[in-house]
């Protein structure tokens, strides 16, 4: 912390420190649900492995669970805002339990290609191609 | 203790939290460390007697009782050894992620009313929870050390301890469901009184549950005859074998600490938590309220008795351990899914059922009634906030005869 | 030498500890994201996913979801367990290590996953009242509440600004659903994956039949895959 601390300019001193000291807000979690669900979009646009592919999909599941709670949660609630309330915690759940349903099949319709193609790699499912 | 530092010493707020963070974490480090240190010991020892032998005599005087020591400077001493095609910066964190693992659920593991680190909502939730990423390391270290031993002892141990998870979360439930609340302290308090208030005895089913209990955390820890991920006769060590030195010792005290760990969590769920056999502090007079003085020594007690319970379970693992031989991976399977899982869910029922039959207890002042029980839903910690006690109902009822519309909806 | 350096900027005492755990998490969570991006070796990328569902569990705890972290670290971490346990099996061979992605198709991703931030930030930081730092202090948060809400009775407080508590109903229908859900996806998982007997060899019994000991091992490991998918998809 203090390496990074010593290594930005000192331009972003009053920045960091701002950050500390100050109460976290919904828009700091809707950062990282975004920062989160960018990455997810990225790795599935990117990677052929089919392996990479599921994981960018559970990347961005994660991001819009990150925005969920941060909606839902009464901690993080400004003055005046409205709130989910318990409604997102429970989309939340619901979320994460399909996300493992989705890895599960995603996983067994991997290893049948795997079987078939000796390889995840998914530009050669192409026995459809006309 | 913040309160404390806040008050007394006159600290800043931040500093105090700071100070009181630190003092706890080098606590729970320290039960570890200093737990390991001790099981090793009692270990070489057990083993010993069990095989007719004396074990370490010697090192620091009559029982060799600083073997362990003496172990942990040699460990200090040894050369850490990397294998050529590892894949290096795995095969370095690896021990360290089994590790954290480990210390990470002892954060919400109460060792008395108020010794806790970190009093959570979803105790025990997150104590199973964070016990099941320690298996990462493992799988990690297989796999980074480019051997063939370590990555056959990471698959197996893969499978093993994802397996043993079901049957384990269900043994879980049951003391959740008996008092209500997922919050680890909550659950000892509902076990205070006479032994009889123990969930071991609240009814046959959990008596049964309890030993699935113990099965499955000796699988889900990796002791024999479960070790099958280290199994030296045939994988020569397992998903340790590329390590050596501080790394290695650090897988050690990994397994030592979740040993400590499930016997804790099976104390308190199921064996009283620091309530002893005989309500003695109640006995004697002493009870909430009694002074700071009078608490702290009965939670001190309290501490040390947990502390017991804990260590008799560790060395009922090695007793265990040096008693049986190792099962084959498709017995440890069969063991897991033909008998564990549907043992576990047929003792769940039936400790339900047995809530809805024998509401007020077989047997009249030795079980608890099944109103408290009903009351620790509405009230304390976890539970809704007393002031809302009375419109529950109501809104209940709005809300039963709606979802009775919306289900209506369905065909 | 940090103290030194903010203590000249703002007093020392109004360090919020919540503050600085949550920017621990958040830088964790969103490097280890974009980790998962950079990184060519599956099982890297495993690990960083790993890393970045945890301290998304952490950044749960912070924001008093306790019940929705424990589950994330619990069932996020049972399945990223398998997705690594599949990208050992399936990869293990030397040419399947890794799969790599050209130059240009990385600058291509990165200029449109820019964008994509650029808006999304854009939503984020536009509506003002989101902006606005935490003022509530509130009670523990409780598992029961939404225990009760899954059983289909709502018995939390109505969240501030919504009046009608008329159309506030809880969740036992979508909770049936999942339930039936995950049973069918367990037992279908388990059909996809079963082990098949056929008379003519696979393609990849045919590509591994110059090394004889992974056959063994990726036959071992894929005996108790079924298992495992089952475990998964809990």
């Amino acid at each position: 912390m203090s390496l990074l601390a010593a290594g930005l300019p000192v331009a972003a001193v009053p920045l960091v420190a701002g950050l500390l000291s100050s109460p976290v807000g919904v828009a700091h979690y809707l950062v990282v649900g975004a920062i989160l669900f960018t990455a997810g979009v990225v790795c599935m646009a990117l990677k052929r492995n089919a392996l990479g592919v599921l994981m960018g999909i559970e990347l961005v599941l994660n991001g819009a669970n990150v925005n969920f709670v941060a909606f839902s949660s009464p901690y993080l609630r400004g003055e005046g805002a409205a709130s989910l309330g318990l409604d997102g915690q429970i989309i939340a759940l619901f979320v994460i339990l399909l996300a493992a349903a989705e890895a599960a099949v995603a996983l067994a319709i991997t290893l049948n290609f795997y079987n078939n193609h000796a390889t995840v790699d998914i530009d050669r499912a192409e026995d459809l191609k006309g | 203790m913040a309160d404390f530092l806040i008050n007394t010493v006159g600290l800043p707020e931040w500093l105090a939290w700071t100070i009181t963070a630190f003092v706890a974490a080098a606590l729970i480090l320290n039960v570890i460390a200093g737990g390991a240190l001790v099981f090793i010991w009692a270990e070489r020892k057990i083993a010993a007697r069990i095989q007719d032998r004396l074990g370490p005599t010697r090192t620091g005087g009559r029982f060799g009782w600083l073997q362990s020591l003496a172990d942990g400077i040699k460990l200090l001493a040894k050369e850490d050894l990397m294998p050529e095609g590892a894949d290096g910066m795995l095969f370095r964190l690896a021990p360290y992620i089994s590790f954290c693992a480990s210390f990470c659920a002892f954060i919400a593991l109460p060792f008395a009313f108020d010794f806790v680190g970190q009093r959570l909502n979803v105790g025990v939730f997150f104590v199973v929870a964070v016990l099941g990423l320690e298996v990462f390391g493992v799988i990690l270290a297989g796999y980074a050390s480019a051997s063939k031993w370590s990555l056959f002892g990471a698959m197996r141990e893969a499978a093993q301890v994802v397996s043993y998870e079901v049957p384990l979360g269900m043994c879980v439930v049951v003391p959740v469901m008996l008092a209500g609340s997922m919050d680890l302290v909550t659950i000892a308090e509902k076990q205070a009184g006479w032994i009889t208030n123990w969930y071991l005895f609240h009814d046959p089913f959990t008596f049964v549950i309890f030993w699935v209990y113990v099965t499955c955390a000796v699988a889900s820890v990796n002791r024999a005859p479960f070790d099958l991920a280290e199994a030296e006769s045939e994988l020569v060590a397992g998903f340790h074998t590329e390590y050596s030195g501080l790394r290695w010792s650090f897988f050690f005290m990994a397994e030592y600490g979740s040993m400590f760990l499930v016997s804790a969590l099976a104390a308190l769920l199921f064996l009283g938590g620091w309530n002893g056999p005989i309500p003695v502090a109640t006995l004697a007079g002493l009870s909430e309220g009694t002074g700071d003085t009078a608490n702290y020594f009965v939670r001190l007690i309290g501490c040390g008795n947990l502390l017991l319970k804990a260590t008799l379970g560790v060395l009922l693992m090695m007793w265990v351990r040096w008693t049986l031989p190792r099962l084959r991976i498709d017995q440890v399977m069969t063991t897991c899914l033909k008998y564990c899982t549907p043992i576990a869910a047929a003792m769940f029922a039936g400790a339900m059922l047995w809530q809805l039959a024998f509401p007020g207890g077989v047997v009249r002042g030795l079980s608890r009634p099944a109103g408290e029980i009903r009351e620790g839903w509405l009230e304390g910690p976890g539970g809704l906030s007393p002031g809302r006690r009375e419109p529950v109902p109501q809104v209940g009822a709005a809300g039963g005869m709606e979802s009775q519309e919306v289900v209506q909806v369905v065909p | 030498m940090m103290t030194t350096v903010l203590a000249s900027v703002m007093p020392v005492a109004a360090i919020n500890w919540h503050s600085v755990l949550f920017l621990l998490f958040a830088a964790v969570a969103c490097a280890c994201a974009v980790a998962v991006v950079l990184a060519e070796n599956v099982v890297r990328m495993a690990f960083y996913l790993v890393l970045s569902l945890a301290a998304t569990a952490g950044l749960f705890f912070l924001a008093g979801a306790e019940f929705v972290g424990a589950m994330q670290l619990m069932i996020y971490v049972g399945g990223t367990l398998v997705l690594l346990v599949f990208g050992v099996m399936l990869t293990a061979q030397a040419p399947f290590v890794a799969i790599k992605t050209s130059s240009s198709d990385r600058v291509l991703a990165g200029m449109v996953g820019a964008a994509l931030l650029a808006v999304l930030l854009q939503a984020a930081f536009r509506v003002e009242p989101w902006r606005r730092p935490a003022t509530a202090a509130v009670a523990a948060p409780a598992a029961t509440p939404i225990g009760m809400a899954l059983l289909g009775v709502r018995a939390d407080e109505p969240a501030a600004g919504v009046p009608a508590a008329a159309v506030r109903s809880g969740y036992l229908l979508p909770f049936e659903i999942v339930s039936i859900h995950l049973l069918v996806v367990l037992v279908g998982a388990a059909y996809l994956a079963r082990a098949k007997r056929r008379r003519t060899p696979r393609a990849i019994d045919v590509a591994a039949s110059s090394v004889g000991p992974v056959v063994t091992a990726r036959q071992a490991a894929r005996s108790s895959a079924s298992a495992l998918v089952s475990g998964g998809g809990r």
